[in-house]
């Protein structure tokens, strides 16, 4: 596979463009301040949906703590750039969050990705807890009163430059040797297992890459909203990001991306049903179990919808 | 490599929501429209964690603005107000802030209720220039003025702050009650017990009393069991509880199940009809908070408040209900006197702000924008309000 | 010691809360393998109708109990009729995404109807305490402490003797075997639902009595807990369930007592994770060996 396919380069044009075209869209006050707002949730919530869904979606990992991991990137991104505020201090303190949820996430993932199921998401909102009690508890991140005016770095060009990223990144880890041997993880843990897949160390690997990452979207999340405090990291926090990975379908990437818009219109929409809207949150929650279980997407990409005869040959 | 495909899609998909919204909503958004009604935006925690709260608070909203709109309006003009739920959460508070301000068109925007979910909405307010008032925000920084103490132009709130409460109760516990030894028992989880909880221990000790003990629990607990039995086992003269009534209310009832006689002191959080039904008659002897006003207090304004809140809700009202009250009556005093519905010249008439004669208390707007107010230290005697002695601010 | 033995009566009363609770989860979790999130949200309503009863109607403590116990029983049935049982065949991920949505939708439609305000209870039962030494007991915590042991013996009762009981171990153990000898799977599952519920609705209740004070978000952290409590003492067993439920409770009690109170919550997930890595059966718990 050359780099530059003519395919790759058409791609990339494609995104230059849909870039370019948001860009433009805010700078002439189309897209105003209020909609500015929901497309950094879109953003945030598809990075959080994405990596959660290659631990939930593709390895079949059931994770009911990714708002641990988002959380820590968040401090440690708040931290750094509240004392160092320039543009090499976010990216520095984004990467650096990203990193210190990754190694949070490998030291947890080791010894609890031995259990299965519901036994594991147990364990995961545990951690969860555990991480939100201790900086509830912390000097340095100021307890329960958080903390506040984080400067904000992040506008829509690092939003979409990280967004970008992680699709391409985990889009790419799935398509690998690595990436298969997640997915027999899934599909057969045993069969895996006695076929040679090494599945604790891919596991755990599919657990720190979904942690990095859900820092990374923690560190964007602080220096978008200015301010951060343990309990915004909660339960219902992991379960937001869960809703929109199952409601995407479960290992389908362009489903979380499709789930998190969704999403984040209805709750727009919601905003004005004060009294109801988590009424209606609920309900749509079980009715879409109901009624359609596997997800939006199942387990395809948007694109196998048109490509039916191109690719008759090709297996998955 | 063909899902790359799959991405541009997705980007598409993002481009095309997003029009689409923007699409017919791109109403003009001055707040000079018509000049027959003025929009207010109200932006409360209305369900999640602190709902009680924010619930309370809109209730004392909404009653003044009926009041006011019954009575004419202000100047003429009815007032609309835009009531949008937080969920109670600082990013939403944010996007619920921005929404009111550049889509809805108030010329003001009142709320959240907590320190946090306020401060989330301030960087909102000053860019967009629209006051943003809360009436319970109270922590010491960051809320009126920033890390460096410069004012915040267009953030106001009409509550006391934490020091302000904080050394108020520790010099009462050191003065009035003569206490040398105290245990603080803090809500954990939020930022206003923290707060309480630093300032009543730095002035106590520096009173030359001692904190025996610290101990902390989170919002929604209900079993003080524990903690109060490891206390118990200590020698102290007063217990200080910065927290709200929820669970300050049972609190002080296990405490006192447990034989622990010790004075109990809190602030405004205890302000509640709600802390006498949890704790009951017999655990509220020896209780002492600091509010703004008592409901001893004979002047006329607070015990009509007192009487309409009733003969509306049947309950008395709580802190939240008062100061969201005087809220609704602040801004719409304050439109008034600037005979404006520009956001701007509404901050200038809520900067300049004297002798406010609220429920709550009389107060000028202070340089920093905190209201400069007394307190009163009320006591309890069988749950209800025996005693008050005013505090005066430094 | 005194301080000790105090403690040990706090950690007994607030177990046994926790204990009522984890019945109910332990029951359905057995039987379909669900971890219903909802459960603690079917205490909170039992709470509530236990509030109606006393305050409105004026019933006493036996009859509001008895209320509140059919009345979550019934809402346990339809909970599991409505949203659990056509996904019987589905993923766990899809249950379970259910069950939580359940338990959003009880908490919102009480939040919307009753306020997020605190109620307290009227005083049904005497709260008269006496001391032991230095150790004050009060009457309510024996009622809940008494309540827990007799409910927990008709359930073991229920379970081992009964021919109900005898169908809800073998859907438990084999639910298609269990169809072809001739056992109704639905109506089983939904009697432990029924019963299940009609625990947690007893719970809500003395709750609501013991510490005065119900409010539509209290089941969240309770039914976390015990399902800790169902997991500590292994899941599916009953006797294991009332031994998590007071372990967890003495043992927070005694992290807030001795150690720090701050961390409590924290050190109650940290031996879960602990216990589910050591001995992911539970104290009771019967280890399976996975097959192939």
């Amino acid at each position: 596979m050359r780099v530059l396919s003519k395919k790759n380069i058409i791609t990339l044009l494609l995104i230059v463009a849909v870039f370019a075209v948001v860009q433009v869209l805010i700078s002439v006050k189309i897209i105003n301040s209020f909609y500015e707002i929901t497309l950094a949730t879109i953003c945030i919530n598809i990075i959080l949906a994405v990596s959660l869904n290659l631990v939930t979606g593709f390895t079949g990992q059931f994770s009911l703590g990714h708002a641990g991991f988002m959380s820590i990137g968040a401090y440690v991104c708040a931290l750094i750039s509240m004392n160092t505020d320039s543009t090499l201090g976010f990216i520095f303190g984004i990467l650096a969050g990203a990193v210190a949820a990754a190694i949070v996430g490998v030291i947890i993932g080791i010894p609890t990705l031995r259990l299965k199921g519901d036994y594991l998401a147990i364990a995961t909102l545990g951690m969860a807890e555990i991480i939100r009690v201790l900086f509830l508890n912390m000097e340095i991140t100021n307890g329960a009163a958080g903390l506040s005016g984080i400067p904000r770095n992040t506008n829509w060009t690092w939003l979409f430059i990280f967004l970008m990223a992680t699709i391409i990144l985990i889009n790419n880890f799935i398509r690998s040797s690595h990436g298969r041997a997640c997915i027999s993880i899934r599909e057969d843990e045993i069969a895996a297992e006695s076929m040679g897949v090494n599945t604790t160390k891919y596991k755990v690997m599919a657990f720190a890459l979904g942690a990095f990452f859900a820092g990374i979207a923690g560190g964007l999340y602080a220096s978008y909203f200015y301010f951060i405090k343990p309990n915004v990291f909660g339960f219902m926090k992991s379960v937001d990001v869960l809703v929109i990975v199952v409601l995407g379908g479960l290992g389908s990437i362009s489903g979380s991306v499709i789930a998190a818009i969704l999403l984040a219109v209805l709750t727009t929409f919601l905003q004005q049903f004060t009294e109801i809207r988590m009424i209606i949150y609920a309900l749509l929650l079980v009715a879409i179990m109901l009624f359609r279980p596997q997800g939006l997407l199942g387990t395809k990409e948007i694109t196998d919808m048109f490509k039916s005869n191109k690719n008759t040959e090709k297996i998955e | 490599m063909k899902k790359l495909l799959s991405l541009l899609i997705a980007s598409t998909l993002i481009i095309g929501s997003l029009t689409a919204c923007s699409g017919g909503q791109d109403k003009p958004s001055t707040g000079n429209g018509d000049a027959k009604e003025v929009k207010i935006g109200i932006n409360y925690e209305l369900t999640g964690d602190v709902a009680s709260y924010g619930n309370a608070s809109v209730d004392g909203i909404l009653m003044a603005f009926d009041e006011i709109n019954a009575a004419g309006g202000i100047n003429g003009m009815q007032i609309v107000p835009v009531k949008i739920d937080n969920k109670s959460d600082s990013a939403e508070a944010t996007s619920v802030a921005t929404r009111l301000m550049t889509q809805e068109g108030v010329v003001a925007s009142l709320g959240p209720a907590t320190s946090g979910n306020f401060m989330a909405t301030i960087p909102v307010a000053m860019g967009s220039k629209i006051p943003v008032i809360s009436a319970s925000a109270t922590a010491d920084k960051g809320v009126t003025t920033d890390d460096k103490g410069n004012v915040n132009d267009f953030v106001f709130r009409l509550c006391f702050n934490d020091s302000f409460q904080g050394v108020t109760m520790a010099n009462f516990a050191s003065g009035n009650l003569s206490a040398k030894k105290a245990v603080i028992i803090k809500d954990n989880s939020s930022d206003y017990g923290k707060g309480l909880a630093e300032n009543f221990r730095a002035t106590f000790e520096a009173a030359g009393g001692t904190i025996v003990a610290e101990e902390g629990y989170v919002g929604k607990d209900k079993d003080f069991n524990a903690i109060l039995t490891k206390i118990k086992g200590q020698e102290f003269d007063v217990i200080f509880i910065p927290g709200y009534y929820q669970e300050a209310g049972l609190i002080i009832k296990q405490a006192r199940d447990l034989g622990i006689k010790a004075p109990v002191l809190g602030a405004d959080g205890f302000d509640s009809p709600v802390l006498l039904e949890l704790a009951g008659p017999e655990a509220l002897n020896d209780v002492y908070f600091s509010n703004h006003y008592s409901s001893l207090d004979q002047d006329p304004k607070v015990q009509d408040f007192i009487a309409a809140y009733k003969a509306k809700n049947n309950v008395d009202p709580n802190a939240f209900n008062a100061l969201g009250y005087d809220l609704g009556q602040y801004i719409a005093d304050a439109i008034k006197r600037a005979n404006s519905t520009d956001p701007v010249a509404i901050k200038d008439a809520l900067a300049d702000t004297k002798g406010f004669a609220g429920v709550t208390g009389t107060f000028d707007m202070g340089e920093d924008h905190n209201p400069i107010k007394s307190a009163v230290v009320i006591g309890l005697e069988n749950g209800v309000q025996k005693t008050s002695v005013k505090v005066d601010p430094k | 010691m005194e301080q000790f033995l105090q403690q040990m009566v706090n950690g007994i009363s607030l177990g046994s809360i926790y204990a009522l609770i984890a019945l109910g989860y332990t029951m359905v979790y057995g039987i379909i393998k669900l971890i219903n999130f909802a459960h603690g949200d079917v205490y909170m309503i039992g709470a509530y109708i236990g509030f109606a009863a006393t305050t409105f109607a004026k019933l006493g403590f036996f009859p509001a109990l008895i209320i509140a116990m059919l009345a979550s029983a019934a809402l346990g049935i339809l909970i599991e009729k409505v949203a659990y049982k056509p996904l019987r065949n589905s993923t766990k991920i899809a249950v379970l995404i259910t069950a939580i949505g359940m338990s959003f939708l009880l908490e919102y439609v009480m939040m919307f109807f009753v306020g997020a305000e605190v109620r307290s209870y009227p005083k049904v039962l005497s709260d008269a305490s006496f001391n032991l030494g230095n150790v004050v007991i009060n009457m309510q915590q024996i009622y809940i402490v008494v309540t827990a042991i007799v409910l927990m013996i008709i359930l073991q009762y229920i379970i081992n003797k009964t021919k109900i009981g005898k169908a809800m171990r073998a859907v438990s153990a084999d639910k298609d075997a269990a169809q072809l000898m001739g056992i109704q799977v639905d109506t089983t599952i939904s009697f432990t639902f029924a019963i299940g519920s009609a625990l947690a609705g007893a719970g809500g209740v003395l709750v609501g009595i013991y510490y005065n004070s119900i409010d539509p978000l209290m089941g969240m952290m309770p039914g976390l807990k015990a399902f800790v409590a169902a997991v500590f003492g292994g899941i599916g067993s009953i006797p294991g369930a009332m031994i998590g439920g007071l372990s967890i409770g003495i043992m927070e009690t005694l992290v807030s007592g001795y150690g720090n109170s701050m961390y409590r919550d924290a050190f109650v997930f940290a031996i879960l994770i602990v216990i589910l890595i050591i001995k992911p059966a539970g104290i009771l718990g019967k280890n399976t060996k996975e097959k192939v």
